[in-house]
């Protein structure tokens, strides 16, 4: 470890809108499952989230993904977790959190999909709402 | 101004690490604070002191290490993403240490601005 | 905001979906392989042409250079900057989104 480099950061009452943007289509690589860890992380900062599903990112969260004949992890029911995080801030009055999971409509209509296929409930936002809400962030991480 | 950094892919075979290593070079030299930089993702292999490449190349590890001493700059790997990828303290480069996925978003809380480079 | 694309338009969509998404107003840095859209007289080119009056767009020096790009002429509008420019451009704006 470094000598006297600074490892711990004052951020005591801080609360900023991040936004998770996931482009990529599950299994083809790791970022989906990586990105979703770091959602899940994160939520015991309770900073503001909108987990968004872009380009083939919307394949992250279909229905029905089997990979037993792949032989690796099926993570798609962990998304499950996110919507129950989301669900449990909207109930506590305590909790100053607003997580949402959004998908754009137009990826998801150009990868012929509806809100029907998605293992999540989400909130389907034109790209014009979707490209206000992405600049009114205060942190987008990309994987 | 504090700036933080996220590195998502290893040396060599993206260019995000050689990026991330420039932009933070700049950012010190103009006196900005890099508090922190995080490497997940295959970006954990920026910390593996094996790392050997030819003479007459940059060697991004010892870069990166080089720049935490000079810089004071936090050099954090995830832990979860290094264990996947077998980068354990044994190996870990000179200027680097583990630990877990928060310490990202502890970051992205304390700076000013959150820059991510990856493929 | 100011956007990072740092993929060829020939060879991803992040471009494409960085240009959707950014607003009126926003700036676009183009670095790594990004720079390639800079370049005028491309099949790509006009993606960037067709936004110059709604985006501001620039291009990192370096990886222009490094491109054996240097004498190509680039889509009129586009500013050139060095490592030092793109730590201002990361200042001078709220936030940083990085289309990989």
């Amino acid at each position: 470890m470094v000598e006297e480099s600074c490892t711990e950061f004052e951020t005591a009452g801080v609360k900023k809108h991040f936004m998770f943007v996931n482009r990529r289509a599950p299994h083809g690589s790791i970022y989906a499952l990586e990105s979703l860890e770091m959602v899940l992380i994160s939520a015991a900062f309770e900073q503001h989230a909108a987990i968004v599903f872009i380009d083939d990112g919307v394949f992250q969260i279909k229905k029905g993904q089997d990979t037993k004949a792949l032989g690796v992890k099926n993570f798609s029911p962990t998304y499950g977790v996110v919507e129950m995080e989301k669900q449990d801030a909207e109930e506590d009055d305590d909790m100053d959190m607003v997580w949402r999971i959004i998908v754009e409509k137009e990826s998801m209509e150009a990868r012929g999909l509806s809100a029907d296929d998605l293992i999540v409930g989400v909130e389907v936002l034109g790209a014009g709402a979707l490209s206000a809400l992405m600049d009114a962030q205060d942190v987008v991480l990309s994987g | 101004m504090k700036f933080g950094i996220v590195v998502n892919e290893g040396p060599f075979t993206h260019q995000a690490s050689d990026t991330a290593y420039l932009f933070a070079k700049a950012a010190c030299e103009k006196g900005h604070r890099v508090m922190r930089v995080f490497f997940y993702y295959d970006g954990v292999n920026n910390a593996n002191k094996l790392s050997s490449p030819q003479a007459d190349d940059r060697n991004l590890v010892k870069l990166w290490g080089a720049l935490a001493v000079e810089h004071k700059v936090d050099l954090v790997v995830c832990v979860s993403a290094a264990l996947r990828r077998g980068i354990r303290q044994e190996i870990l480069a000179e200027g680097f240490r583990i630990s877990g996925l928060g310490q990202l978003i502890e970051l992205s809380m304390a700076a000013d601005r959150t820059v991510v480079f990856g493929d | 905001m100011l956007h990072t694309v740092n993929k060829s338009p020939f060879e991803r969509n992040a471009l494409e979906s960085c240009l959707r998404l950014a607003v009126k107003g926003a700036s676009v840095l183009l670095i790594e392989d990004g720079v390639i859209a800079a370049l005028a007289g491309t099949s790509a080119s006009d993606r960037i042409a067709e936004r110059m009056n709604d985006l501001k767009f620039y291009v990192l020096a370096p990886d222009i250079d490094a491109r054996g790009l240097g004498d190509r002429p680039l889509v009129d509008g586009v500013e050139v900057v060095d490592y030092g420019g793109f730590v201002d451009l990361v200042a001078a704006h709220d936030a940083v989104n990085a289309w990989l």
